[in-house]
């Protein structure tokens, strides 16, 4: 985007120092980390899933206990039908 | 682990080739992701503390990756971090001393990282106008400090660079 910049170029050159040399177990390490994040991930979703589950079956089976019952018809008193 | 026959075969080798790739990816980006690392935080020991982390995150999610470029993701994901570290734990020393956070994770991203000022704003969440003014202010302040043996020579002099 900007012109090449002699400045610039400088602070570049002041940054670029030899990289430092990477640790020996540092993927490995990385590696045991990020199976630890997976399982830690997969361990939740679990739980989560069994609680919507459970959830849902409990919601389920007290909507059927507690479900009022219809009132029935009352047997005198309608005007529709005309009884006669 | 239930393993229905293929699914669980399958799975098992995506994840043996993860981890292959993952080694690879480390082997061969680790050393730049590290020099990052160590100019953003000036030490090389909170450097290694930044990394480990970054590169875990980006083990986490490589079989989610679609296509992307996992040492951008790895950027990302590093100065993400940096950003986002308590204030006390401020960065000091370094080729970088004596600037400020922001002015370090400005300065490594455009001028180590070389990303362009569009994508370094976007990243940092930052108006490009403010990108520029932090990078103008910060090598500034880097060019005044350096010891520059060449500085009292005139612009035309020949210039012994170091290194």
């Amino acid at each position: 985007m900007s012109p090449p910049n002699r400045r610039d170029d400088e602070i570049r050159r002041m940054l670029d120092t030899p990289h430092p040399l990477l640790p020996a177990g540092l993927a490995a390490a990385a590696t045991a980390r990020g199976h630890r994040i997976l399982r830690r991930r997969r361990a939740v979703h679990a739980a989560l899933w069994t609680l919507l589950l459970a959830a849902v079956v409990t919601a389920i089976v007290l909507a059927a206990l507690m479900w009022p019952s219809s009132p029935p018809p009352a047997e005198p008193g309608t005007w529709w039908p005309p009884q006669n | 682990m239930p393993c229905h026959g293929g699914v669980g075969r399958r799975r098992e080798a995506a994840e043996t080739r993860r981890d292959a790739e993952f080694a690879a990816f480390v082997a061969g980006a680790g050393g730049r992701l590290l020099h990052s690392a160590t100019l953003l935080t000036g030490d090389p020991a909170a450097a290694e503390r930044l990394l480990l982390p970054t590169l875990a995150a980006v083990h986490a999610g490589w079989l989610r990756m679609r296509g992307e470029d996992p040492y951008e993701l790895a950027r990302r994901e590093l100065f993400r971090r940096f950003v986002h570290r308590p204030w006390w734990r401020r960065p000091h020393g370094g080729v970088l001393d004596g600037l400020s956070p922001q002015e370090r994770t400005v300065v490594t991203l455009r001028f180590f990282e070389g990303v362009a000022e569009e994508q370094a704003a976007a990243q940092l969440g930052l108006p490009e106008d403010r990108v520029r003014a932090i990078a103008a202010r910060a090598t500034a302040a880097l060019r005044s400090a350096a010891p520059r043996p060449n500085r009292p020579a005139p612009l035309g002099a020949t210039r012994a660079v170091p290194r």
